[in-house]
């Protein structure tokens, strides 16, 4: 264990909590503001009223409910979707001495690999993740957003700027439920105190003054997200599943699902009643400052976006090290200094399940721009005007659609476009995990030989801002 | 001489290769290794010990994922307490988790450091694999 390993665990702690709540969350944040927006609204224009000609019970049960929505949301967010850890490089190497064996090729890079299973009847693919250097297990897929495979992946939700995985798919699952008795809750109650003051003042008066309009619609996506989710966990299958078809009977008469038990009911208790396995990610603490390699050490994988130098180019060089080298330079803060031999490593708490998800790491790389700094705001992405602070934060949601795309190295799209994400325009989407794209920065300048204090500048650097 | 010899052995074996047995998913997504005995330990212990040892492994995991009704009524519990009995208690799977690591380090004492080799507790490499590191075999002609 690295010197002074218990206050530097606290204040790396600490440290990833601002980060992400600057960098990463800004999604969450959004969606904060949205409810609260409701809550707020309907706590002082209905509830006063409803109050005083119905029961006192209303603004209480509407507030626990606010509650229990909130506490669900940062659940979601702050918990470990089921991230798998990357091979360590003798693993990488063995999985390769296989597999070279198998093909009878060597040198160049062959088609994507792929091993067959028969899983209760059915042929399943397992593909070969060239980031992770592994295997994907059944069910898990890689999320190009958060950059790591994510065991049972539903769909990455911006909204909640993580992952929904195996992990932590029942906190996503009650959060939108609970959500959709809150946005219910607040619209019949908006409803009847518009009956009821229209006695008084008139419908057209009373309508004016309610929020109405957007409880409604508020009211039928989320209620339709719900509905889905419900119909997913039923028959036991991902989001990702679903959209691609999958177990879908189109695709052949003998397709089937071969994870569901059969049973609505006993895949309801699988899914949202079952063992909770323990984060993967969080076993060593700290990767030792001695490897010059720049892939992640024997645990595989402590830091979110170390990944390998072979992930391609994404991101034009100069661009990347330009805006990197602007972040560097606001840096001032000593925050690190006493740290300065280790490398930034983000462990998850020591809580039980709920591991931070260790993103903040990701932010090292800095922003990637395609714009010079300064630059303003690309119009149709009205939230990333909300998701930065420092103006070189800008160009990264303008820049981050170009890059989303090239970043499958394997065949399959990673982000799946969920129901909740469609509606959302483009820059939107990626708002709320900028954290993806800097792994690609990352990569173009990572120097093995100056990582640790690349490392240790940069995080300096975004902790500065983070502080503005 | 003799002694800083031995002192060596005992401080700084030197890792001669390292073998990794991969997940089973024949099974579907549960955590099952393959109890295939790999062809490079062939010399250094006998297939059935090994057999043994991966399936009294798989068997402990199997337990840890098990769906039943202990493992149901845990997640009621903490679905109502606001997942904040996990505060105080551990959950069923880490639990057997540590089973599992007292398991491997039993193994580890008994049968496999004798014969130079280590298990390395697949915890440690994410649930991926079973990496057992073969040490090199000092003992043959170094007069020990």
């Amino acid at each position: 264990m690295p010197q002074g390993s218990g206050s530097a665990l606290s204040n790396f702690q600490v440290l990833s909590f601002v980060l992400m709540l600057k960098w990463g969350y800004m999604k969450i944040l959004l969606m904060l503001c949205c409810c609260s927006f409701f809550i707020i609204c309907f706590y002082f224009t209905s509830c006063p009223f409803l109050a005083q000609q119905l029961t006192p019970i209303i603004p209480v049960l509407g507030g626990a409910l606010f509650l229990f929505v909130l506490g669900t949301l940062l659940r979601t967010s702050f918990s470990d979707p089921g991230v798998l850890p990357r091979a360590t490089p003798d693993e990488a190497a063995d999985l390769e001495r296989q597999i070279d064996v198998a093909n009878g090729t060597k040198g160049y890079r062959p088609p994507p690999r792929t091993k067959e299973v028969v899983i209760n009847g059915q042929t399943v693919k397992l593909k070969y993740c060239f980031t992770c250097k592994i295997f994907r297990p059944p069910r898990a897929s890689h999320c190009s957003l958060c950059d790591n495979c994510v065991e049972r992946f539903d769909h990455h939700c911006p909204w909640v700027g993580n992952c929904v995985g195996r992990r932590n798919y029942r906190f996503f699952y009650m959060f939108i439920l609970s959500l959709s008795f809150l946005t219910i809750f607040i619209f019949a109650f908006v409803i009847t105190h518009i009956i009821l003051s229209s006695y008084q003042k008139g419908f057209l008066t009373a309508l004016k003054e309610s929020p109405v309009v957007v409880c409604f619609f508020s009211v039928w996506s989320i209620v339709g997200l719900s509905g889905f989710h419900t119909y997913l966990i039923s028959s036991n299958q991902t989001t990702n599943e679903d959209i691609k078809g999958s177990w879908s009977s189109k695709r052949g008469k003998d397709n089937y699902n071969p994870y569901s038990s059969g049973n609505i009911f006993t895949n309801c208790c699988v899914a949202l009643c079952g063992p909770l396995p323990p984060s993967l990610i969080d076993r060593r603490g700290f990767i030792e400052a001695d490897a010059p390699q720049m892939a992640p050490p024997t645990n595989g994988i402590t830091m979110y976006g170390a990944t390998q130098s072979q992930q391609s180019h994404m991101c034009d060089q100069d661009q990347c090290i330009q805006s990197t080298k602007y972040v560097l330079q606001a840096a001032t803060t000593p925050l690190l200094q006493q740290h300065s031999s280790e490398p930034v490593i983000i462990t998850s708490s020591p809580e039980n399940g709920t591991s931070l998800p260790a993103r903040a790491s990701l932010t090292l790389g800095g922003p990637c721009s395609s714009l010079p700094l300064g630059q303003p705001t690309p119009p149709t992405s009205t939230p990333s005007l909300s998701c930065h602070e420092a103006t070189d934060m800008l160009p990264i949601h303008g820049h981050a659609l170009n890059h989303t795309h090239p970043l499958q190295e394997q065949a399959a799209l990673h982000h799946y476009l969920t129901p909740e994400e469609v509606p959302s325009p483009p820059g939107m989407l990626h708002c709320g995990s900028p954290l993806g794209h800097s792994h690609t920065v990352q990569t173009s300048f990572y120097n093995p030989a100056s990582q640790d204090s690349l490392h240790e500048d940069s995080v300096r650097g975004l902790v500065k801002l983070s502080s503005v | 001489m003799a002694e800083t010899h031995s002192l060596q052995d005992l401080q700084q074996p030197a890792v001669s290769s390292k073998v990794f047995v991969q997940r089973d998913y024949s099974s579907g997504t549960i955590c099952k290794f393959q109890t295939k005995f790999p062809s490079e330990l062939e010399s250094r212990m006998d297939k059935q010990q090994f057999e043994e040892t991966m399936q009294s492994l798989n068997n402990l995991y199997a337990e840890a994922e098990k769906l039943g009704g202990k493992s149901y009524l845990e997640g009621c519990l903490a679905c109502l307490t606001a997942y904040t009995i996990f505060l105080c208690m551990e959950t069923h799977y880490e639990k057997v988790l540590k089973k599992i690591a007292k398991y491997i380090k039993d193994q580890n004492e008994k049968i496999y450091a004798p014969r130079g080799l280590l298990l390395t507790d697949p915890i440690e490499r994410g649930l991926r694999v079973v990496e057992i590191t073969i040490f090199e075999d000092r003992s043959i002609g170094s007069g020990r």
